[in-house]
């Protein structure tokens, strides 16, 4: 109890604190007074107080915790099991789980929903919030409220486990959250904004859920160093969030890897798209996204790396393309992107396009296949590089073609094609392939 | 003793003194242990030695069945003065030329793959693939350079003619098949095109190797379906009996030109 005293003194000193530095000099002191007088006359209206749960103790619920806690109280739950379900956080409080408690919502609704502003959320086990095909059942659902803070907790089965719809300015981090989806239609997704601002997603770690991380019309949401991975369908799933950035993100063996849609002025920087190999799988999948940045991120043994659609004006720069089958699948609607400084090595294919025009602008990337000189010394090639091969533009034409995939007449054809171009898109071209693989 | 067997038994020993068939066999070795070595224990290795399997063995089946046919002419006028049905004597010449071929395909890969690979459950699989699938390749085109060798007299032209033929199995076959599949690009061709590679050995056998790597995952909606008919014991036993017949058609034709035959 003394440790709790110290932090009612702690937060007491905080208001009184904030008081003084009020900016409004003339309110102060009868603010000051004012304050004082209700000190005196009670001291639990204005500090915040803290309420424990505890099977034994007087509150024996979470939900009875809340109805009893005030705005800026603190709620502490001991270590344990709660089967409770739809608790409904009306107020602004903290809840402080120790030793991590389980709240089980057995399979049936919601587990947690915030309708306040400024609740924070920490240490807690929070599982099995219930299937259910007309409602968006969550482990922590959050609605019209802002300033939220949910850390350091597990989310353990659930249909979503942490869903936001129309709320601004919360901080999502240093969650666990474990799914265990087995069918799309059947499984919600990890972490799921609609229709939310300012948005912080950082340090999460997600699997085994539908779509990962899911934005729908988000605003300046930052998505940074969460883990993604083995999620049945994307590992990070975005349409019409504009002006949002991902950073530092892995995305690694989901269903059909990740995809962005229907935005502009996105900022994808330093994200690994990893192994999401599979007959129907891309590392990142752009349509329509406009006016954006992808840069330095690292794609490795995906199927398709970057497959672009109607995305036009995008710079791509200083990626590394490794060991993926096509690197770049660029399609004839995707205009004036600018694919620069990359690194291509040891994909299968370089890259495929559908159409014998080409309105992107390739420039200084490094291809492991050229076979070109650098007579000048200036690091780059001499000779331009055709990045795309006549079989894999084939193949974009015609997709049974595929049947002849390594075969002797493929390799003869790819070689005389690669002396002479006459059918691979001529424009498509890198005028200054580098000579060496550069790290930066 | 059956005739057959003796004669095949005899065959057999003469091709295992012959030069060639030593020299085949460590070529193969070699080769595979270079991939091994220098490319490490890797999906890439397994794709050369795909490229190995369809490139080069039914060209040196080919080759040493028309070379051999032809260099143990006398010999075989020689048995056809003898009372020996002509059946029994072809099949045993044949059998005395497949049999170490196929062994030596078999020791030159196997030995470098059992010092090198990293074994696991599904690499065996892949690996017994290869095996059938290179066994299956020598079995069709020694019998193909039969073939070719009984109905010419003269060498150049036998020559010729199986030169060609492994020409258009290998090369001319998959243009004509790119052509047809762009002719008809406006009907899905996905089933169309697995009838297709049936009536080519070799890439029959390319695309049963390649289901067996993970870059059949390139492949896309066309693998897919692939997948599911060769994944199918329906697709299992077309597959395998399309290999028996390949090997079949060309040894009873060959059979059949060599009983009616005019030495």
């Amino acid at each position: 109890m003394k440790r709790f005293k110290n932090i009612i003194e702690i937060n007491l000193f905080k208001i009184t604190g904030r008081l003084f530095w009020s900016p409004d000099k003339e309110k102060k002191s009868i603010i000051f007074i004012y304050l004082l007088f209700g000190i005196m006359l009670s001291s639990t209206s204005l500090t915040a107080k803290d309420v424990i749960v505890g099977k034994s103790g007087e509150v024996q619920s979470i939900q009875e915790a809340i109805r009893m806690a005030e705005t800026g109280d603190r709620i502490f739950i001991p270590g344990g099991l709660y089967q409770e379900r739809n608790i409904i956080i009306d107020k602004t409080v903290t809840i402080w789980g120790e030793d991590r408690p389980v709240i089980d919502g057995e399979n049936q609704s919601s587990v947690f929903i915030i309708k306040a502003n400024g609740v924070i959320i920490r240490g807690l086990v929070i599982k099995n919030a219930g299937v259910s095909y007309i409602e968006d059942n969550a482990g922590l659902l959050i609605e019209d409220a802002r300033d939220c803070v949910i850390e350091n907790n597990d989310f353990i089965n659930n249909f979503f486990a942490i869903y936001l719809s129309k709320s601004s300015y919360c901080t999502i981090s240093n969650n666990r959250i474990q799914g265990n989806a087995t069918r799309e239609s059947s499984s919600g997704n990890g972490i799921h904004l609609w229709y939310c601002k300012n948005i912080t997603v950082e340090k999460n770690y997600i699997s085994g859920h539908r779509d990962g991380i899911y934005f729908e019309f988000v605003q300046n949401g930052l998505i940074r160093d969460n883990q993604s991975e083995q999620n049945l369908r994307y590992g990070l799933h975005f349409m019409f969030s504009d002006s949002c950035k991902y950073t530092s993100n892995t995305f690694k063996k989901n269903g059909v890897g990740v995809a962005v849609m229907y935005t502009n002025r996105v900022e994808m920087t330093h994200n690994t798209f990893e192994n999401n190999w599979g007959s129907a799988s891309f590392g990142l999948l752009l349509k329509e996204i406009r006016d954006s940045l992808i840069r330095g991120n690292i794609f490795y043994k995906n199927s398709t790396a970057l497959y672009s659609e109607a995305s036009n004006r995008n710079r791509i720069e200083k990626n590394v393309f490794t060991q993926n089958g096509w690197a770049l699948r660029l399609m004839a609607n995707s205009m004036d992107n600018q694919i620069v400084h990359n690194i291509f090595e040891g994909n299968s294919f370089d890259v495929a396009t559908n159409s014998r025009q080409n309105f992107n602008q390739f420039n200084e990337n490094y291809w492991s296949n050229y076979q070109g000189y650098d007579l000048d010394g200036d690091g780059l090639g001499d000779v331009p590089y055709h990045p795309v091969k006549l079989f894999s533009f084939l193949v974009q034409k015609n997709p049974p073609g595929i049947v002849l995939l390594k075969s002797f007449f493929i390799q003869m054809l790819d070689m005389a094609e690669n002396i002479l171009p006459v059918i691979t898109p001529e424009t498509l071209v890198d005028k200054n392939p580098r000579m060496v693989r550069h790290y930066d | 003793m059956n005739t057959s067997a003796q004669i095949g038994k005899y065959e057999f020993f003469n091709i295992i003194r012959n030069r060639w068939i030593i020299f085949y066999t460590i070529l193969l070795l070699i080769f595979t242990d270079l991939l091994f070595r220098f490319g490490g224990d890797n999906p890439k290795v397994f794709i050369s030695l795909m490229n190995v399997v369809l490139i080069l063995i039914p060209l040196l089946s080919i080759m040493f069945g028309i070379i051999s046919f032809y260099n143990s002419r006398e010999f075989i006028e020689l048995l056809l003065a003898q009372p020996i049905d002509r059946k029994r004597l072809y099949l045993g010449i044949y059998a005395g030329i497949v049999i170490p071929l196929s062994l030596s395909f078999v020791i030159g890969v196997s030995i470098p793959f059992i010092i090198h690979a990293d074994w696991n459950f599904d690499k065996f699989w892949s690996f017994l693939v290869l095996l059938i699938t290179g066994i299956c390749l020598t079995f069709i085109f020694v019998a193909i350079s039969y073939l070719v060798a009984v109905k010419n007299e003269e060498k150049v032209k036998g020559f010729g003619i199986a030169l060609l033929l492994w020409f258009f199995f290998t090369l001319i076959f998959d243009g004509i098949l790119l052509l047809i599949l762009f002719m008809l690009d406006e009907y899905p061709l996905e089933k169309f095109s697995i009838i297709l590679t049936l009536f080519n050995p070799i890439d029959l056998a390319r695309v049963l190797l390649l289901l067996r790597l993970d870059i059949a995952a390139l492949m896309g909606y066309t693998g897919a379906v692939f997948h599911k008919f060769f994944g199918s014991f329906m697709g299992f036993t077309v597959s395998g009996s399309t290999l028996l017949l390949w090997i079949s058609i060309p040894i009873f034709w060959g059979l059949k030109s060599f009983t009616q035959k005019d030495f």
